[in-house]
């Protein structure tokens, strides 16, 4: 009767321990599917949805398939704290990636924070918000975008076939690009510009045709435009309206494609971490994704179906719950969170790390330069990036 | 010292967006002074139209001749909607709110229809700007100027000196007597209606070829365009484009003048104003 009642336990176990190897590695988030953002949710939803296919079909994580939980946080911080709250105990995923852009990933950081889950995200633009210290930033910007970002411009600018001596410096009060803009000043001063303007306006501004004006009145070699979405497009077009092109122009985070199409875009400058040129795509991880990207965008029917700063930046962060989960052999969190302070991990953005308190990477390492030249971003700067014969160019 | 060119061109730019929210204003305040409906869903409408002026100028149509088809759609769109007020005699306050409702629809069905990526009407008419010594005057934006002061002009033409104005107005003032003499109350309030939501398509029209649309950006403009409504006075037709080019004016200037951030600030401070000093207008 024992022997009966111990072999019976251990093929309990037996069974039990076969069902845990097979359930899947939930993995769960929310992203901007609809409301305001999700023209860029759209983006990490296919980015994330190529990956953990891939992945599966290479075996999943830890012998197990990865199944991705993904809600609607309809672009709303207040939703997503709910949401992330289900996600942990309704749901009760294994893991947590951070939802789209800022305001969203600080309620999402907030609850992993108080259940002491790791949080991985992708598109936070305000680190001195996030201090947990299981959260991990992958998108690759540095601890001191306010310092390092503008650095990085002023020094691809000082490439141009004429170095500019005037800056114009204007920028929405957007947190995520305001405190960047203020850096500007400071770095520009520091170069020994000149600032010939400082403005600000509220986000959401409709006209910019004062503004303009001003900007035009001011005549800078370069035009420093700390804006968001379309609100740079906005203001160049204002411009030539009134038959203005500033020698050089910068927009911080624009909406890529617009610009891309309009005639005043031409020749603006963005920040990247990647872009779907080599030297980027010489890697064969980021060159397979691109072809899927590109296919899978056009058939979702994004407008846009360029691999850029947010595509590549969700597949970074996938790839580096890939690296973490197989190095520390574990889904704990403590445990992946510690091999993460350890280790780097190697993306299609670059080679993450996680070295400052709240686990940001000092330096504009992972950002790059780019230009529109002929309806085509192209990387100009630094020159280890740029794609092949690209240079800045300043009409 | 800020040149003359700078005031120049914050003042034409000041008139052109204040033209823009005159237009906008023209048929929300139309609809409310007259008809007693508050319709939030008149912001939603412009983006549509807007929307379907991109579409159909992607489709080979110049963006003009879009109104030809936007302009009566609209209209049949703006009378069945009074018509099922009547119906369930949804009240001002109510028509608020089914109006917000009706916003949310509209805005979920331009999200869903064109997602919410930015859509931008790229047009001939966008490149044409004309010049005036230091002055530059955008065609988009003289477009705007011109539709709105030619279709504000007619409407209170048509408000003061036709029958069917006088009959509107009377029906307005009191419905009863009104009808007492013969007004068809009913088919006049279709036919206003009608026209204000047709008003709201040709407002959709300029502002795609103005900006790059995304289906948020309904909102944006509702504050101001509430504003410019009460201030220009309910159902006066030639109210909004007038109080819109003050309040463009304004911000412009403040924007060209002072930090550019204070612009937004212009508008509120105005209708508290004219609410301080003289409340018998609103």
């Amino acid at each position: 009767m024992k022997r009966g009642k111990l072999l019976g336990t251990i093929a309990l176990a037996g069974l039990c321990a076969l069902a845990n190897a097979q359930q899947p590695v939930r993995i769960g988030s929310t992203l901007a599917l609809t409301g305001p953002l999700s023209a860029t949710g759209a983006v990490h939803k296919v980015a994330g949805e190529i990956y953990v296919e891939e992945l599966n079909k290479r075996g999943g994580l830890l012998g197990r398939k990865v199944e991705w939980v993904l809600k609607d946080d309809q672009s709303r911080p207040d939703l997503a704290r709910t949401l992330y709250e289900q996600l942990i105990t309704v749901d009760k995923v294994d893991l947590l990636i951070g939802p789209y852009a800022t305001a969203n990933i600080v309620a999402a950081v907030g609850v992993a924070q108080r259940y002491n889950k790791i949080i991985w995200h992708h598109t936070a633009g305000v680190p001195s918000l996030l201090k947990y210290d299981m959260q991990f930033p992958t998108g690759g910007l540095p601890a001191d975008p306010e310092v390092s970002l503008p650095e990085l411009v002023f020094d691809a600018v000082a490439q141009a076939p004429k170095p500019p001596k005037t800056v114009a410096i204007v920028t929405s009060k957007f947190p995520s690009v305001h405190f960047i803009s203020v850096g500007a000043r400071e770095v520009a001063k520091k170069r020994g510009l000149q600032e010939v303007a400082w403005l600000e306006w509220e986000f959401g501004n409709r006209d910019f045709g004062a503004i303009a004006a001003r900007v035009k009145e001011a005549n800078p070699d370069f035009l420093f435009i700390g804006a968001i979405g379309v609100e740079s497009l906005l203001l160049v077009d204002a411009l030539r309206k009134i038959d203005y092109t500033p020698p050089l122009h910068f927009h911080m985070f624009p909406a890529p494609g617009p610009l891309a199409k309009a005639p005043a875009g031409q020749h603006a400058l963005a920040l990247t971490t990647f872009e779907q040129h080599p030297p980027f795509i010489n890697n064969p991880v980021a060159a397979a994704f691109v072809k899927t990207f590109n296919e899978r965008a056009a058939k979702a029917g994004l407008p846009d179906n360029q691999v850029e700063l947010q595509a590549a930046g969700s597949f970074a962060t996938w790839q580096t719950i890939g690296a973490a989960v197989n190095g520390a052999k574990s889904i704990d969190d403590k445990a992946l969170a510690a091999w993460l302070k350890k280790n780097p991990v190697d993306t299609i953005i670059g080679t993450l790390r996680w070295e400052t308190p709240s686990n940001y990477m000092p330096g504009a390492r992972l950002y790059k330069v780019k230009q529109l030249q002929d309806a085509r971003w192209l990387v100009v700067w630094p020159p280890e990036f740029a794609a092949p014969g690209a240079k800045l160019l300043a009409p | 010292m800020p040149s003359l060119a700078l005031l120049a061109q914050s003042l034409a730019s000041g008139i052109f967006i204040g033209a823009l929210y005159g237009l906008l204003g023209l048929g929300l305040s139309l609809a409310w002074g007259l008809l007693g409906q508050i319709n939030l869903a008149h912001f939603a409408l412009a983006f549509l139209g807007a929307y379907l002026t991109y579409q159909l100028s992607l489709a080979g149509l110049d963006p003009l001749a879009t109104l030809a088809v936007i302009v009566p759609a609209f209209f049949a769109f703006g009378a069945a909607l009074h018509w099922l007020f009547a119906r369930f005699a949804v009240s001002a306050f109510n028509s608020l709110l089914v109006t917000f409702g009706l916003t949310v629809i509209i805005e979920a069905a331009i999200q869903w229809i064109w997602s919410a990526d930015f859509r931008r009407l790229e047009s001939h008419y966008a490149e044409v700007r004309y010049r005036l010594g230091t002055l530059y005057l955008p065609l988009p934006e003289l477009l705007t100027l011109m539709l709105a002061v030619a279709l504000s002009l007619a409407l209170w033409a048509a408000l003061r000196y036709s029958d069917f104005g006088r009959a509107l107005r009377a029906s307005a003032e009191d419905a009863a007597m009104a009808q007492a003499y013969g007004v068809n109350a009913k088919a006049l309030a279709l036919l206003l209606s009608g026209i204000s939501a047709a008003l709201a398509g040709v407002a959709g029209l300029c502002i795609a070829l103005s900006y790059t649309l995304a289906p948020s950006q309904i909102y944006a403009w509702v504050g101001v365009v509430f504003a410019v409504v009460m201030l220009g006075g309910l159902g006066s037709a030639l109210g909004p484009l007038v109080a819109g080019i003050v309040i463009g004016v304004s911000e412009a200037l403040t924007a060209a003048f002072t930090a550019p951030s204070w612009a937004p600030l212009v508008s509120f401070s105005l209708l508290i104003a004219l609410l301080l000093l003289r409340p018998e207008k609103i």
